[in-house]
């Protein structure tokens, strides 16, 4: 292909205003930790409570010798997973409900706005008392924070799929059962996913809440557990790696969402 | 000659919270085959409740319509219906959007299939078939939503003023095109319009309508002494002057 100059100028100027973006995101998180060192080595913060990278370092290292490090963050993945899956499909399917009978949806209204607004994380000792001292409570918990959120958010896009779309399929003579299968589902497609990223982010809260109530693993387990016995190394490092895990997962939806909608670039 | 479509004493009520609204009030009218028929009419007098009603999505509160001396309501396959916009969906290639019709009515046999193929290679999409709506100009895309009313092989169109989504140079190409394509492919259509140019240059008959509630005010048979007449060509014809000031006149006579 033949560029011209002033073309290829310009796209050398955006590469370069990316690679400056991209160097002092870069410098500005080694600049944080190496603060962090230094500050604790001078002892200008106390490094027994506020840690320091290289004693997290070191806790890392032991950690994975001794093979509790992948377990733990196992533990809390699997939780999420499981959590965010069941929070999605239950999602979706009430909202289908609620979608096929405007009856139910009316109904139902009030107790979801009440639902939403609700903070959830005070039905987690209930949950417990109910479920038991087991991982079954913890991902009830991460499920009751996603599954309303999910609800609200599907059903919203359902309706806000055009009027006229539904009336061409209607001119084929086709039944509600068309109208959510060609139009309504696939449109909402775009909705549904961004359902999922605030959905991965709120199953990670409830399974974090979950394992400060009950657990004897998982990283919201390191933290609390950590914090009461003041091995601020083991909260800090839980932390990071919580931080790592949350980003990742975050990931991965985005590239579910590239796979699934190439049909909007 | 039997009418395809005929409405006789059709009168449509709406209801909302706060009345109820007469849109249609005895309202007759038939089609034959074969005839392209324009329908024009003060805004919101409900025109495309008329077409609603022909195509069996709305039942009329009194009134019969029936279609081949048929009750609408028991057999809804053969009418087309074609919308402002086009409404192709984003995530379907063309060729998968041409599919939709044939999908919901159990139709995608291999005939149909190469049918509706055909009817893309022929009015100039082939090279088309598997791009995506976001691809293609306004114009392309009506024609692609004419192939996608087509392809189930509906007798009689509808066309709810399926130009007005478009800008006035496409639209007059596009209404040169789809008035040839339903032409060529022996259809009868009902195109509901606010221009009245349009209506003129696609018509055999221009039917105007009056204010709310609606019904027939008068029927202009358009006949033009020009050969091989098509929309654009009509436009050239010298009777088309009168027959605009005429309907003209009609639209506006009862404000």
């Amino acid at each position: 292909m033949n560029r011209s100059i002033t073309h290829e100028q310009y796209l050398q100027k955006l590469k370069r205003q990316k690679q400056l973006i991209r160097l002092t995101q870069w410098l500005l998180c080694i600049f944080f930790f190496f603060l962090w060192e230094i500050a604790a080595r001078k002892k200008w913060i106390d490094p027994f409570i506020f840690s320091s990278p290289y004693r997290i370092l070191q806790t890392l290292i032991t950690m994975i010798k001794n093979k509790t490090l992948f377990m733990h963050i196992g533990i809390t993945l699997w939780e999420t997973i499981i959590g965010f899956t069941l929070g999605t499909l239950l999602g979706t399917g009430i909202a289908i409900l609620l979608w096929v009978s405007p009856f139910l949806s009316k109904v139902f209204e009030p107790y979801l706005v009440i639902l939403n607004s609700l903070p959830k994380t005070a039905l987690a000792p209930i949950l417990i008392v109910w479920l038991g001292n087991n991982m079954t409570s913890i991902i009830v918990t991460a499920l009751s924070i996603s599954v309303i959120v999910t609800i609200m958010t599907v059903l919203n896009g359902f309706l806000e799929v055009e009027e006229e779309k539904i009336k061409l399929i209607r001119t084929f003579g086709g039944t509600k059962k068309h109208v959510f299968s060609k139009v309504v589902l696939p449109a909402s497609v775009p909705t549904i996913i961004n359902a999922l990223k605030v959905n991965i982010g709120l199953c990670l809260v409830g399974v974090i809440i979950g394992e400060f109530l009950v657990s004897k693993a998982g990283l919201g387990y390191l933290i609390v557990y950590g914090s009461q016995i003041f091995k601020l190394d083991w909260v800090m490092m839980s932390i990071l790696i919580l931080g790592i895990v949350a980003a990742l997962l975050y990931q991965s939806i985005v590239w579910i969402e590239k796979r699934f909608l190439k049909w909007r670039e | 000659m039997t009418p395809i479509v005929e409405l006789k004493h059709v009168s449509m009520n709406y209801h909302t919270l706060k009345a109820e609204t007469k849109a249609i009030e005895n309202l007759s009218l038939s089609v034959h085959p074969g005839e392209f028929i324009s329908i024009v009419g003060p805004s919101g007098c409900g025109k495309s409740t008329l077409l609603s009603l022909i195509a069996g999505l709305l039942q009329p509160t009194s009134g019969e319509i029936s279609l081949h001396g048929k009750s609408s309501n028991n057999n809804d396959c053969t009418v087309g219906y074609m919308l402002q916009k086009d409404h192709l969906f984003e995530w379907r290639t063309i060729l998968n959007n041409v599919y939709l019709g044939l999908e919901i009515q159990n139709k995608l046999t291999e005939e149909n299939k190469k049918y509706a193929e055909d009817l893309l290679d022929l009015y100039g999409l082939k090279d088309f078939k598997n791009y995506l709506p976001s691809q293609l100009s306004g114009g392309m895309r009506q024609r692609v939503a004419l192939i996608r009313t087509l392809a189930v092989k509906p007798e009689i169109l509808l066309l709810d003023e399926p130009f007005s989504a478009l800008d006035y140079q496409t639209r007059l190409s596009v209404s040169d095109e789809i008035g040839m394509i339903i032409k060529n492919e022996n259809k009868t259509a009902i195109l509901v319009t606010h221009d009245i140019s349009e209506a003129i240059s696609m018509a055999d008959r221009v039917v105007v309508l009056t204010q709310r509630p609606a019904t027939v005010k008068t029927i202009f048979p358009i006949i033009l002494s020009i050969d091989h007449r098509t929309p654009l060509k009509s436009r050239e014809a010298p009777e088309f002057r009168h027959y605009f000031q005429a309907i003209w006149k009609e639209l506006n006579v009862d404000e």
